[in-house]
């Protein structure tokens, strides 16, 4: 008998080591078709957009043979595959040259802009997560009452409405107006110069630090955008949330603790929601992940000095190392975040490892 | 019910205390510290801050606050130029040999002397780097082969300049004052020069600093470059080694902002001291609330659109005149650029050594529909127009399109980045082109050269004037322009410049528009702010605060 057992439990684990290994295998081929796709799409945008760089190099009023003396420098004179074939090369080695525009190094204005992109991604993220998940149980406690319709009605317009209008009208309504918030940006420029971050979370950084007028005042700029992603995201939470909530709550075990007589509110919070948090940890990367994304053009309205606001000026200026350098990070976090939401769904759910 | 109630109530309940968290915030806000000065200004031109290749308009103010020149124009007479870290100069009498005197007692920001030495290095390094602005030295027979002959120091205060013909000495005093002129401090440049492998291209083996002064500083005027963060800050620190008046502020912040109503917003909540991009919707609305002032004062730049030569249908005489007679000047003053520019048809700016006030055309569509007939053209045609997507640009496009359809010609706008635009432009690829032009320095030829002076009109031509990108071959106006450029006489001159400025009105492809004036509008706690006749001349040490 406990020979057989332990047959049973090899043949078990080769199984498993194979799904593994195949597992691993699919999820390698696509990272790396997702990065050369990524790698392809931003090289021909670069070229086919008309933009000179060049041009975006020497300025406007520079003399026909100084751009021509900074185009045989850049490359721009060889073939469009041997340009290609360098530019592989750089992003292979996770060189992307020097910014044009700052003439940093892009790897060093990466590492200066992001953790403003995170900060603020993750502010987005708690706000959406806060207040989308209870909205998504209600609603699905609540099926098809008025609460429900008024649910979907905010899911909706987060995801209908474009993004840069709603900043701008939020602009216009809480700073301009009501003058609850900050001057779009990261920190006052008051404290620019009294304020040393040393994470580069602005918000870690002032409360590590004690700087309670300095948090205060980053809390009044990040709390705009913050909330505006956080919409965002919470469109989409409270809609997931939703419909796992129902799922959840049509299970025989919800029957069986209605049968035993537990409170609604027991049932609800511990028993469906527990089950539905495994999900909706995914839910909730996956819109981490989006905002991280996403911050493009929140960050653009806000001014907010993040990678976001650096590809955007970066692919204004035709500064080509940047914009790819900027992408390959965002499409790498996106890629982890993606990996990191399925392991914890494997972990936190039992029944996704026994398969 | 009740729990699932309670719970609603509960999340109700934090919603609101987060709501009244950010009402309660203090009303009292970070205004802008006393000693600092916040302005608003769109830099996204800016791409480099080293005097020796900066050639772009708000790179030219910054470097106009830090950086001095031999000589600069006079502020309260634009046609004249005094010395800055000249004492006096003299001109040797067959006008070749132009012999400055220094200041003494002179010190850069890092405390070093300024010397001699100092100017010829930085006329060897702008001409050697041959960057964008660089012409403007070479222009007068300079190049990296001679300078170091041609621009050299006598001894410690004497710097000696050898130009190549007997030009007006106002025209080389003149391009003197513009900012790729000024003077590095050449122990600091060498210091963080970067050794760079000889090409044909480029046959030096240092970059002159070129890489540490894009960012970098090494200057005497009366700020020092602190900080500049690509299309985010600039931002300028009092220089305590300037040798003229002190500034009053310690520091200056341009802080990037591209819309008028952003800066507009910003300027009424107190965040902003300055608003420099208004157009002109909120340059009404500013000037209507308590405790913003404005002012303005009329630049060099010129917005303009021309017409392709290449272009068959465009080439035709009377084509140009119709153009000229299909735009509402009237319209377009009273509306697209009041406040931010007046009416103004000639090249030469107003201001400027000869500069016309003629202005000849009206709208008049019956006049030009009979040019158009003359030209078989009764039944108009269609034409594009290359628009950066920019006002009041976009806005003048627009009402041209109006006004050329009155007569039959269809105008299709293509919108574009102004890269874009401005790559086509540069190619001869447009049919029509709306534009600006800034003068490069505070003298007539400048503009002249460009659009009168075109010697080569193959597409391989070197000079690539206005003149040329339109296809455009005036070929006696390329003689009288480089004529003007020799003639000493102040009067003669101007005679010439104005004989130009009339052939251009009468047959030239640039139907001009107006000429710009520049509007910022600032906290009336502002004590000494104003704008400077030229781009590089909006000078921020004499500004105090209440």
């Amino acid at each position: 008998m406990a020979l057989m057992e332990t047959k049973t439990e090899a043949r078990r684990s080769g199984a498993r080591a194979s799904a593994l290994a195949f597992s691993l295998l699919r999820f390698l081929l696509t990272v790396v078709t997702t990065y050369l796709g990524l790698l392809v799409v931003t090289f021909f945008i670069g070229r086919v957009v008309p933009i000179d760089p060049a041009l975006a190099i020497v300025g406007d009023r520079a003399p026909a043979h100084v751009v021509e003396r900074v185009r045989e420098e850049l490359g721009l004179n060889l073939p469009l595959y041997q340009q290609f074939v360098i530019y592989i090369r750089q992003a292979l080695t996770g060189d992307f040259g020097t910014s044009v525009l700052t003439t940093n190094p892009v790897m060093t204005d990466i590492r200066r802009v992001f953790p403003a992109t995170i900060e603020l991604a993750t502010v987005g993220t708690l706000i959406g997560a806060f207040f989308g998940v209870p909205l998504g149980v209600l609603a699905a406690v609540k099926r098809g009452s008025f609460a429900d319709q008024i649910v979907r009605i905010i899911g909706l317009i987060g995801y209908s409405v474009p993004i840069f209008w709603l900043g701008l009208l939020a602009l216009v309504l809480f700073y301009a107006q009501l003058k609850w918030v900050a001057y779009p940006g990261r920190v006052d420029i008051v404290y620019e110069y009294s304020f040393t971050p040393v994470t580069g979370f602005f918000l870690l950084d002032a409360a590590m630090q004690r700087q309670w007028d300095v948090f205060w005042d980053v809390f009044r700029h990040i709390i705009l955008p913050g909330a505006l992603l956080g919409y965002f995201s919470l469109a989409y939470i409270s809609r997931m949330t939703r419909s796992f909530m129902l799922n959840e709550l049509s299970q025989e075990y919800i029957v069986a603790a209605r049968a035993k007589g537990l409170s609604e509110t027991r049932i609800i919070w511990f028993h469906a929601l527990r089950n539905a948090a495994v999900p909706l940890i995914t839910v909730i990367a996956l819109s981490y992940a989006g905002l991280l994304e996403g911050s493009v053009l929140t960050e653009t309205i806000f001014s907010w000095p993040g990678l976001g606001l650096y590809i955007t000026n970066s692919l204004q200026n035709a500064d080509m190392n940047a914009v790819l350098g900027g992408t390959i990070i965002i499409g790498s976090v996106f890629i982890a975040i993606n990996i990191l939401s399925d392991v914890l769904y494997r972990i936190l759910d039992p029944r996704t490892r026994s398969r | 019910m009740m729990n699932s109630l309670n719970r609603r109530m509960r999340l109700m309940t934090t919603s609101a205390a987060m709501a009244l968290l950010l009402a309660a915030a203090p009303q009292a806000f970070a205004a802008t510290p006393a000693d600092t000065l916040v302005e608003g200004f769109a830099i996204d031109d800016i791409i480099t801050l080293d005097p020796g290749e900066a050639f772009e308009l708000s790179t030219a103010e910054v470097t106009a606050n830090t950086y001095s020149k031999l000589v600069n124009l006079d502020m309260n007479d634009t046609s004249k130029v005094v010395g800055e870290l000249a004492d006096s100069w003299t001109i040797s009498d067959d006008g070749l040999t132009y012999t400055f005197k220094l200041k003494s007692g002179l010190k850069f920001a890092s405390g070093n002397p300024i010397t001699a030495e100092d100017v010829a290095f930085s006329f060897e390094r702008a001409v050697k780097l041959d960057k964008s602005p660089a012409f403007l030295l070479t222009q007068f027979g300079l190049t990296g082969d001679n300078v170091a002959e041609k621009a050299k120091a006598a001894d410690e205060s004497t710097f000696v300049l050898t130009v190549d013909k007997a030009y007006a000495p106002s025209f080389v005093l003149n391009v003197l004052t513009s900012t790729v002129a000024s003077i590095v401090d050449k122990k600091v440049v060498l210091e963080h020069a970067k050794a760079v492998t000889p090409s044909d291209e480029y046959k030096y083996d240092t970059d002159f600093g070129n890489e540490y002064l894009k960012t970098g500083f090494a200057g005497s005027g009366p700020f020092k470059i602190r900080e500049w963060r690509a299309n985010e800050v600039v931002v300028l620190e009092r220089n305590d080694n300037f040798f003229g008046e002190k500034p009053k502020l310690a520091r200056v912040i341009y802080r990037h902002m591209k819309e008028s109503a952003g800066q507009r917003l910003a300027l009424e909540n107190g965040d902003i001291d300055v608003a420099r991009n208004l157009e002109p919707g909120d340059v009404d609305a500013v000037t209507k609330k308590d405790g913003i002032a404005t002012t303005s004062a009329p630049k060099g730049t010129l917005y303009y659109f021309s017409l392709n030569q290449k272009n068959e249908k465009l080439a035709k005489p009377e084509v140009i005149e119709a153009f000229k007679y299909l735009v509402d000047y009237d319209a377009i003053g009273e509306t697209l650029i009041k406040g931010i520019g007046t009416i103004h048809q000639t090249f030469l700016p107003t201001g400027q050594l000869g500069a016309l006030e003629d202005k000849p055309y009206k709208l008049d569509v019956a006049k030009a529909k009979e040019l158009l007939a003359k030209a078989g053209l009764a039944d108009g045609f269609t034409v594009t127009m290359d628009v950066r997507n920019t006002q009041p640009v976009t806005g003048i496009a627009e009402n041209v399109q109006q006004t050329l359809a009155q007569a039959g010609i269809k105008l299709e706008i293509i919108p574009g980045d102004g890269k874009q635009t401005l790559t086509k432009y540069r190619a001869r690829q447009h049919d029509i082109y709306i534009g600006q032009w800034g003068s490069d320095y505070f003298d007539p030829n400048s503009n002249a050269e460009t659009f009168t002076f075109n010697p080569d009109n193959s597409d391989e031509g070197k000079n690539k004037t206005l003149a040329w990108r339109n296809a455009w071959d005036p070929k006696d106006l390329t003689v009288q322009t480089q004529a003007a450029l020799l003639e000493k006489d102040s009067a003669k001159r101007a005679a010439i410049y104005e004989g130009l400025q009339k052939e251009v009105l009468a047959s030239g492809p640039f139907v001009m528009l107006f000429q710009q004036i520049e509007v910022a509008g600032y906290s009336s706690k502002l004590k000494g702010f104003k704008l400077g006749p030229s781009f590089d001349t909006n000078l921020v040490y004499t500004i105090s605060k209440d």
